[in-house]
């Protein structure tokens, strides 16, 4: 069967009409919640898994793909009315964005992000479904030795590739793997660095960390900068629809962001913000109105929200065909799955297609509601903007304590909620990003999986690492990706990696 | 109550903070060699073992600790905005007693009186009004997701008393 017949068939699994509700109670939660001003995709993804625990797999993974895709729209909402970007990948929406919504046009700006996202969306989508079934089939020739190359270099992109700093990356990542040791070996049954305490025998918690990390430590941050007075909501003014010029000068900056943003989000690398200043600096260069630009251009805005959005659907390449989370959402949505015991990747495509094609399926039908969700009832979702601090913090940690509460209603389970909570706090004072501590505690036991598996077929022989063409290139990359940006920062060119750096998501 | 750290780099001195940093993630890694060196003899034929990946990320710990170290001594880490302690505390120790008083006395209202405080550190100062708030906020929350949502939140005399 061709990939056309498999998302047929996908696409009548989304259509059975409870799950038509689940993708819209998913797209209606992660809009509200990705709306939020300081809640970002990841956190949105960390947030509402919980909603999910008692629904078959099929239904919650259908309203996850909802809530992923509805915080990413939410996300650019935010920026645009509210200059305070909490996800890196928003900043370049909020430069221009936030200009257009001072000067009286937030509602353009709100429309053109929200049809580039869904012209984003459903193009990188569909090229999800054709793209997956060729890498599921190169997969299948990886062995343990190239997936750990390949592992590897996810580290070094997620880590130290992008940010300000390598060794602070690096030492976030080095933390997520400590993390990642803890518990009872998965080869032989070991407990490792449990200390006795049967709590920790099962290892940490992903949704845990992430959210003590995203939700707690936030939190704890933004108490810290003290009152600093409320931040001014741009209202909306005027109409919500573009006239004619907005799309004569929108649709081309869809189309180009997304085909800068679908091919760096589908990469088995991190930094999938690279995108949106990519077709930023493409837009400003191509554009016939150069001037506005730092003055609320509408390309400026269409460009990036649609490169943000088509690499977000680029990210589920790797994740859904060879299980390689590369990102902090993608992390969690790899928790979300395993909480099923499914492993995506390549068998996941052969034992279980129903449920891998009705979920690329239900992403497309995701996208249609966000659109009719987001330009009519904007309004709505630009009143949640406007919940003072106090209600809006308090909230996020009643829910922020929900989720751990009833996946584990225990006082160690939020000992570890509020252990982590201020190692996150601890982390952003000093800039330590939080990303690469989450992608290694979730993908720190699957590189060493593979890694014991690849040295005992070669007897404990290191070199058998290299000697595969594959393997050797990719860990090649990943060298590169290590000495290069550290080059770059000693001769001083650091800030360019320093914008791109990924914080959130 | 607030307490502000000097910004350092201008001042070309020895990081304290970063210095504390290297000596934490040294003392991790102590930890991983401590524990660790108990499993030693399991390591299989191959010499791969339960073993392996902790030494090799503790040896790496090690270079960071030693690497953080230098950047602190030359004065060249991280630059850092003033903190305020107080709001930071309210937080958590909001957290703190939802975890100590959520099985005693329910989600509700140990769920309340985190809300309080959190709101507290935010600058609402009036808890006698803030925490019946909470508690009925947390209330809905718990009927929505124990009753509606089958999720098994820890029930007080609260959720006992009304179901």
């Amino acid at each position: 069967m061709g990939t056309l017949d498999f998302l047929l068939q996908g696409l009548l699994v989304a259509a059975q009409p409870m799950n038509l509700l689940y993708a819209l109670i998913g797209v209606t939660l992660g809009t509200a919640v990705g709306v939020l001003p300081g809640i970002g995709p990841a956190l949105t993804v960390a947030l509402l898994l919980p909603v999910t625990y008692q629904l078959d797999p099929g239904g919650s993974l259908i309203m996850f793909a909802g809530i992923y895709y509805g915080g990413m729209y939410g996300g650019s909402t935010t920026s645009i009315l509210l200059n305070t970007p909490g996800e890196s990948s928003s900043i370049v929406t909020a430069l221009e964005g936030n200009k257009m919504a001072r000067a009286g046009r937030g509602g353009p700006a709100l429309a053109t992000a929200a049809i580039g996202s869904f012209v984003a969306g459903l193009i990188a989508t569909l090229g999800l479904a054709f793209v997956a079934p060729y890498i599921v089939k190169l997969a299948l020739v990886f062995g343990p030795r190239e997936y750990f190359a390949l592992m590897v270099l996810a580290f070094v992109t997620v880590s130290s590739a992008f940010g300000d700093s390598t060794l602070r990356g690096l030492t976030s990542l080095f933390v997520g793997l400590t993390l990642a040791s803890i518990g009872i070996d998965q080869l032989t049954g070991q407990a490792r660095l449990s200390f006795g305490v049967p709590d920790l025998l099962d290892g940490i918690e992903v949704t845990t960390l992430a959210v003590a990390m995203f939700a707690i430590g936030e939190t704890l941050y933004i108490a810290a900068q003290g009152d600093k007075g409320p931040d001014k909501v741009e209202a909306v003014r005027g109409s919500v629809w573009m006239n004619a010029s907005d799309w004569a000068r929108s649709w081309k900056a869809w189309l180009r962001g997304t085909f800068i943003g679908f091919p760096i989000g589908a990469m088995p690398a991190g930094g999938a913000e690279i995108g949106t200043f990519l077709s930023y600096a493409t837009e400003k260069r191509l554009s016939k109105h150069p001037e506005e630009f730092g003055n609320g251009a509408i390309e400026g805005v269409a460009g990036p929200e649609a490169a943000n959005n088509a690499s977000a659907a680029g990210t589920l390449v790797p994740l859904l065909t060879l299980g390689l989370p590369t990102s902090a959402t993608a992390a969690i949505m790899l928790a979300g799955f395993q909480q099923y015991g499914l492993q995506p990747g390549p068998l996941l495509f052969a034992t279980n297609p129903q449920l891998v094609w009705g979920l690329i399926a239900s992403l497309l039908i995701a996208n249609f509601m966000l659109l009719v969700l987001n330009l009519p009832l904007v309004g709505l979702w630009v009143k949640l903007l406007t919940i003072p601090k106090p209600w809006l913090y308090a909230g996020i940690l009643l829910f922020a304590t929900l989720g751990t509460i009833g996946a584990n209603p225990s006082v160690f389970e939020l000992g570890m909620l509020l252990a982590f909570g201020l190692l996150g706090y601890v982390m952003r004072v000093f800039g330590y990003p939080i990303a690469p501590v989450v992608v290694g505690l979730i993908l720190g036991p699957l590189a060493e999986q593979q890694l014991r598996r690849a040295l005992s077929i070669s007897q404990g022989d290191v070199t058998v690492l290299f000697t595969s063409p594959i393997a050797a290139v990719l860990l090649v990359i990943a060298a590169l990706a290590f000495i290069v940006p550290l080059i770059l920062r000693a001769r001083g060119r650091g800030e360019v990696l320093a914008q791109l750096a990924a914080s959130e998501d | 109550m607030s307490r502000g750290d000097s910004p350092s780099v201008e001042t070309r001195r020895p990081d304290r903070a970063a210095l504390i940093i290297a000596v934490v993630l040294a003392l991790i890694a102590g930890v991983i060699f401590w524990d660790v060196s108990r499993l030693t003899g399991l390591a299989g034929y191959s010499q791969v073992g339960p073993t392996t990946v902790p030494y090799a990320i503790a040896c790496c710990l090690i270079v960071l600790a030693i690497w953080t170290a230098v950047e602190g001594f030359r004065g060249d880490f991280a630059e850092r905005e003033p903190q305020q302690f107080g709001p930071v505390a309210w937080v958590v120790g909001g957290l703190a007693a939802q975890m100590l008083l959520l099985n005693t006395l329910g989600f509700s209202i140990a769920t309340g009186i985190l809300f309080a405080m959190t709101a507290r550190g935010f600058g609402k100062r009036q808890l006698w009004l803030t925490i019946p708030f909470g508690i009925v906020a947390s209330f809905v929350v718990w009927t929505i997701f124990a009753k509606v949502l089958q999720l098994s939140l820890p029930a007080g005399p609260l959720e006992r008393l009304l179901f």
